[in-house]
């Protein structure tokens, strides 16, 4: 009996027993279905993260923090200077491999004002103009403040699109984008003049969610613009819970204005005890490629080192620690979904192996028959296993199709900015490993079948 | 040398410590070309001969050459093959597929020999015409009556062309015109030069093929040729 006839057979065998043998395939599809499911979601996961991870600079982003002097070099810690302009200018001068340079001083608890309206930004820096390259940020209206303003501490900043939205109203509630450059706001009594605004930051997903709604609301009509509907969020709020989206929401809500003029303007009022602190509160380096990121920092470490007189009170923190975090809960995510998904996979196989073996039993004539008329062992085995393998594979496909509506499903559900994204591989991975199972369940049935005994068999009540 | 040699089979069975002797050391020659009818008492191993010669079931004693292959030393795939090709088994209790239509059934042993499926489908249909079946070729086994699912069984006995005919009492649930044509079909396969061995208990039938033999008991009572040789003429015309 050559294949193609099996096939037939076993399709009429499936045919035959409709109900029973979906009942049968339910366990693979389920299985399929949660297999390329589960994938999808740690793909939507692992996107977002990834997002974020470029979003917060990359992995070239090094951060150089103030830390504990060592054990061993307490007693030299009166000496300890902290971070200062001093390290800057060396980094610059010593270290090859460092790209760009961003020192930072950041106040808490500094307040914008205009009029009875308010905003307490996240990030308030004073800092150089590259922030806005070691950051990646990008300037939607007006400009990123230059050498010069710094040089000569203007009262200037740049906002974010949060800021914006606190102390001019959000799109959402204005029914337009607000430009807020050339205001001027109050910090701490001081005025100071917005000379530009950071794009609005989303997630890819939120991005698309927006564009929908925003369509949507186009088509309802020009009459109700977006003004006159109930307010809605700016995307990321109350969507909170997803893997990347606080980066986002932190990045919005940013405030730089020259390091000088922070220095300046708010030190004095800053320091512990009135009395001026030249201490940076960090800074960041960029570093050539990733690839020299160990070279790179080994190199500013030995900069830093002299310019601080052997005292190790700084360290380097990089985002690879935390990329290695986001992998491993990946990986960790991957692995337990994936090994819940195989477990119902094989539940699946074990619900064919039983159906195989009942549908034998009751079919042993059938094969006494088959045999007595000439039919070798091999054809019967391969007429069992077939039908095995093409309930696993009609399974396998209709879990494919199933795994389609259910990401879709959990998509809607979930709504976070982690879109589960269905892999070409996830499938392939799945649909075999169906087949597989498919093979494996079928594998003692049919060799159960092979082995009657042609007289025996057609005896058989 | 003959086409079918049995030496002193044995079918023994055990039931419950008690010894079933089914055949007891049967010894037979069957010359190609035979046409021989096995008659004997109901119980007495007819059936379980006609097994082991059909190569179905293995005897407990003895060896059985069959076309110069010891049956005994082959591989069940040899065997299967044997079946297949060389042999056409019409079983006493008909066993055909009741979820296959008569057609397919005729086509089965077709498809274990690697037959194209037009070809499969001429020869059953020729198969089925022989025993006047042609218009029920779509309709399932239990759609039809018992007379008419020995036909089908007999037509798929004849439909790979097999050199050797075993038959379980093929008229037995046939009037006697149907049993007549049936016999007549027998006659004429043996006019071909095919083997044929049928199981009867009507001694009419048995009086009129060329060899009788006679079974009690799991024993050969009696191998009767010599009277027959000269009705074989008057059979084959
Ligand atoms: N599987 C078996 N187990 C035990 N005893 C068996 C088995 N098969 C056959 N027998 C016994 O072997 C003997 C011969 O059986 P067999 O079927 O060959 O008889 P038969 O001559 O064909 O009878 P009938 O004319 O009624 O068909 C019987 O006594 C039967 O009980
Ligand atoms: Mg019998």
């Amino acid at each position: 009996m050559n294949l193609l006839n099996a096939i037939l057979v076993g399709f009429k065998e499936i045919w035959a027993h409709k109900f029973r043998s979906v009942l049968t395939m339910l366990g693979i599809i389920l299985g399929v279905s949660s297999l390329i499911g589960m994938s999808a979601l740690v793909k939507g996961m692992e996107n977002g993260m990834r997002e974020a991870l470029v979003a917060i600079g990359g992995v070239e982003r090094v951060r150089v923090q103030e830390s504990d002097i060592p054990p061993n070099q307490q007693h030299r810690a009166d000496q300890a200077t902290g971070l200062t302009m001093n390290d800057v200018y060396a980094l610059q001068k010593n270290a090859s491999l460092t790209r760009v340079i961003q020192p930072e001083m950041r106040f808490r608890n500094l307040i914008l004002s205009r009029g009875p309206k308010t905003s307490n930004p996240w990030n308030f820096l004073g800092t150089w103009p590259s922030a806005l390259e070691m950051n990646e940020h990008r300037i939607a209206h007006g400009r990123m403040f230059n050498e010069v303003d710094d040089e000569l501490a203007r009262p200037v900043c740049v906002i974010g699109t949060q800021v914006r939205d606190d102390l001019f109203g959000s799109p959402e509630e204005l029914g337009y984008e607000y430009n807020p450059v050339g205001d001027q706001v109050t910090i701490q009594n001081q005025v100071f003049t917005i000379i530009g605004m950071f794009e609005h930051y989303e997630s890819e997903q939120d991005r698309k969610a927006r564009e929908a709604e925003r369509l949507a609301a186009a088509q309802a009509g020009s009459i109700t613009n977006a003004a006159a509907g109930p307010s809605r969020n700016r995307g990321w709020a109350g969507r909170g819970r997803g893997g990347g989206s606080w980066v986002f929401r932190m990045k919005n809500n940013t405030v730089y204005i020259p390091l000088n003029t922070m220095w300046l303007r708010f030190r004095a009022s800053s320091g512990a005890n009135n009395t001026p602190d030249n201490r940076l509160t960090g800074m960041s380096i960029k570093v050539a490629s990733a690839d020299v990121l160990d070279p790179a920092i080994e190199q500013a470490h030995k900069a830093l080192l002299r310019t601080h007189n052997g005292i190790e009170d700084f360290s380097f923190e990089t985002q690879e620690n935390w990329s290695e975090n986001i992998a491993a809960a990946i990986k960790n995510a991957r692995m337990s979904g994936g090994i819940i998904a195989a477990i119902s996979l094989i539940v699946g196989g074990i619900g064919i192996m039983n159906i195989m073996l009942a549908s034998i039993t009751e079919r042993i004539r059938e094969i006494g028959i088959r045999k007595a008329i000439g039919a070798t062992s091999l054809d019967v085995f391969i007429q069992i296993l077939v039908e095995s393998v093409v309930i696993a594979i009609i399974g396998g496909l209709a879990g494919l199709l199933t795994s389609f509506a259910l990401v879709n499903l959990l998509g809607v559900i979930m709504a976070s900015d982690n879109t589960p994204e269905i892999t070409f591989t996830a499938c392939v991975i799945a649909f075999s490993f169906s087949v597989c199972v498919g093979v494996v369940a079928g594998l003692i049935p049919a060799f159960k079948a092979a082995r009657l005994d042609p007289i025996q068999a057609l005896r058989y009540e | 040398m003959a086409l079918i040699e049995l030496r002193n089979i044995s079918k023994v069975y055990h039931l419950g410590g008690e010894e079933i002797r089914a055949l007891d050391n049967v010894s037979l020659d069957i010359e190609s070309g035979e046409f021989i009818s096995i008659i004997g008492p109901s119980g007495s191993g007819k059936s379980t001969l006609m097994h082991i010669l059909g190569c179905l079931d293995s005897p407990t004693h003895g060896t059985l050459k069959l076309d110069g292959l010891e049956i005994q030393n082959a591989s069940a795939t040899r065997l299967a093959r044997l079946r297949n090709e060389k042999i056409g088994f019409v079983f006493q209790f008909f066993n055909l597929l009741p979820k296959l239509n008569v057609l397919q059934n005729v086509e089965l042993p077709m498809i274990y020999s690697g037959i194209s499926s037009k070809e499969r489908r001429e020869r059953a249909m020729q198969a089925l015409t022989l025993v006047g079946l042609e218009k029920r070729c779509k309709h399932r086994p239990m759609q039809i009556s018992g007379g008419q699912q020995q036909r089908v069984a007999i037509a798929r006995a004849l439909v790979n062309n097999p050199r050797i005919i075993f038959a379980d009492e093929p008229t037995g649930n046939l009037d006697s015109n149907t049993g007549e044509a049936i016999l007549e079909l027998f006659r004429k396969l043996s006019g071909e030069g095919r083997t044929i061995v049928l199981v009867t208990h009507d001694p009419e039938i048995a009086a009129r093929t060329p060899r009788k033999i006679e079974i009690r008991d799991g024993k050969v009572a009696a191998t009767l040729t010599p009277e027959f040789i000269g009705q074989r003429s008057s059979v084959t015309t």
